[in-house]
């Protein structure tokens, strides 16, 4: 990858360690990629934010970067551990609590846009189509891609903290060339938004970097975070298009056979001792729509609903918020049901969830059984 | 040798080899560096000081945390060999300082579990 010289400059550490840094992270990607050079991005979002993911190896890496480094671009942030207004709730240890807060501070040096959220195109406008971004989180950088028409590649956290910093990213991958070379066909009749989960999750195995989907005319909200979440979760693929007539060679099915081998492989109970639903975060529209399909019902046990602070502040003005919360669901803004800190064996045995990502790593990480199923058969079985 | 060099170094090790592309946040230990994922065909295994050897990472964004960490915590591969690089693995090795190499298909292929070899 050709550098300028004053992109040299700051790798050889001319300009400082923060800088230096960034330059060796955007150096490795960019040969990984085989970019030509690098471009300037106009927003970053970051991940690496909930101690519960990064430990105390990030907290003390976030601590010494944010002595000297300086976010250049707007840059928003992921999820952290917990929402503040409800952590004593938990019983999370001070330990977790010091070193969040002390994470949160990092970001908030380096000039951080406190959104604690994974559904920023849902927070805040999104820009012009073919503006160059560089995203982390999974889903949002698929979601950027393939719905907000934005140009980024499938950022790692450190690739989106090198790109706030010196607000530039290696030229290459998607930002590039974003055609699809395989199409999938979607076989499988009236799908739900657990549906195109399961869709997502088989893409994202199957697909390289891109993907075209064949046989779906319209996706409502949940079903296409849906699908941008699990194909995050399970692959490399930062793009999908619908497409009936993609002229690519290779060509697969995803049939109801197919859809059955992800289910079984994510599902592992018959029940769940509790259901969380946000994962990613809920947006105003399905907060909106969940309260009216809870309209005079209440769940029968603990349901934790994830939304971003300022989704949970606009549906709290519009009535949504005091219905949900009437149903009995607990809003917690700042946090998400994937990698939470706050759902534990030591409180439940298995969740009920209709999101694939969440169930991914419910299973993975926090040890739990899952039990999947669609938003309408969750309030339909759990609901009285 | 190599097909290219991400991260720079010169390694000696066992090669620990994989299949099936890998998940750091989902599926490896921060801590011992044990993978953790029951379906993963290194279940059990430690990839602490080896030559991990895999066709490329997936998932999560904040896996490269989880190099980083494997790092700090002495738990990291001696260095890693991929078939692609996705860019959580080559900013986690890069920031970790893990030698990170891509290998060509053939190289790829030869390698296998238990072999004793030297990169870089």
């Amino acid at each position: 990858m050709e550098l300028t010289e004053d992109e040299e400059k700051s790798l050889n550490g001319e300009h400082g360690e923060a800088l230096q840094i960034a330059y060796r992270i955007l150096s490795a990607t960019g040969e990984a990629t085989d970019a030509e050079k690098l471009v300037p991005i106009h927003w970053a979002h970051v991940s690496g934010v909930n101690y519960n993911t990064i430990g105390d190896a990030g907290e003390e890496f976030l601590a010494t970067l944010s002595k000297s480094a300086k976010f250049k671009v707007r840059t928003t942030v992921n999820p952290m551990g917990y929402d503040k207004d409800s952590v004593e709730k938990f019983g999370l240890d001070e330990n977790f609590i010091q070193k969040q807060e002390s994470i949160k501070k990092s970001y908030k040096k380096m000039g951080v846009t406190p959104s604690f959220s994974c559904i920023p195109y849902e927070v805040y406008d999104m820009p012009q189509e073919g503006t160059q971004v560089a995203f982390a989180e999974t889903n949002a950088a698929i979601y950027a891609n393939s719905i907000g028409k934005l140009k980024t590649n499938k950022e790692s956290a450190f690739s989106a903290l090198a790109s706030a910093i010196t607000g530039k990213s290696p030229y290459s991958d998607l930002r590039k060339d974003d055609s699809p070379t395989m199409s999938i066909a979607m076989k499988v009749s009236e799908p739900n938004e657990l549906t195109f989960g399961l869709l997502g999750y088989f893409a994202g195995k199957v697909a390289d970097k891109s993907v075209a989907i064949s046989g779906v005319k319209n996706l409502d909200k949940r079903c296409s975070k849906s699908l941008c979440a699990s194909m995050g979760t399970s692959g490399t693929c930062g793009k999908f298009v619908l497409d009936d007539n993609s002229d690519v060679s290779e060509k697969v099915d995803f049939d109801e056979k197919e859809m059955q081998k992800v289910y079984d492989e994510l599902n592992t109970a018959e029940s769940g001792d509790l259901i969380t639903l946000g994962s990613p975060q809920l947006g105003l529209e399905e907060m909106n729509d969940l309260a009216s399909m809870l309209k005079g019902r209440a769940f029968k046990k603990r349901c934790l609903i994830f939304c971003p602070r300022a989704i949970q502040e606009q549906a709290r003005h519009l009535g949504y918020a005091g219905q949900l919360e009437s149903a009995g669901c607990e809003l917690m803004s700042d946090c998400c049901t994937c990698l939470t800190p706050l759902v534990t064996k030591k409180d439940v045995d298995s969740v009920t969830t209709n999101s694939i990502k969440g169930a991914y790593y419910l299973k993975n990480s926090n040890g739990l059984d899952v039990n999947l199923k669609p938003l309408s058969e969750i309030v339909r079985d759990e609901t009285s | 040798m190599t097909l290219k060099t991400i991260v720079r170094g010169k390694v000696t090790g066992k090669v620990v080899k994989s299949n099936q592309p890998i998940n750091f946040l989902g599926s490896v230990d921060k801590k011992t560096g044990a993978i953790t994922d029951q379906k993963h065909d290194l279940f059990g295994k430690k990839i602490a000081g080896s030559i991990l050897v895999f066709p490329n990472g997936i998932g999560s964004s904040v896996g490269a945390y989880t190099i980083y960490s494997l790092k700090s915590n002495n738990s990291a591969p001696a260095a890693m060999a991929c078939q692609k690089v996705d860019l959580t693995v080559a900013s986690g090795c890069a920031l970790a300082n893990i030698p990170l190499f891509i290998l060509s298909p053939d190289e790829y292929a030869s390698m296998k579990d238990g072999d004793d070899v030297s990169l870089g």
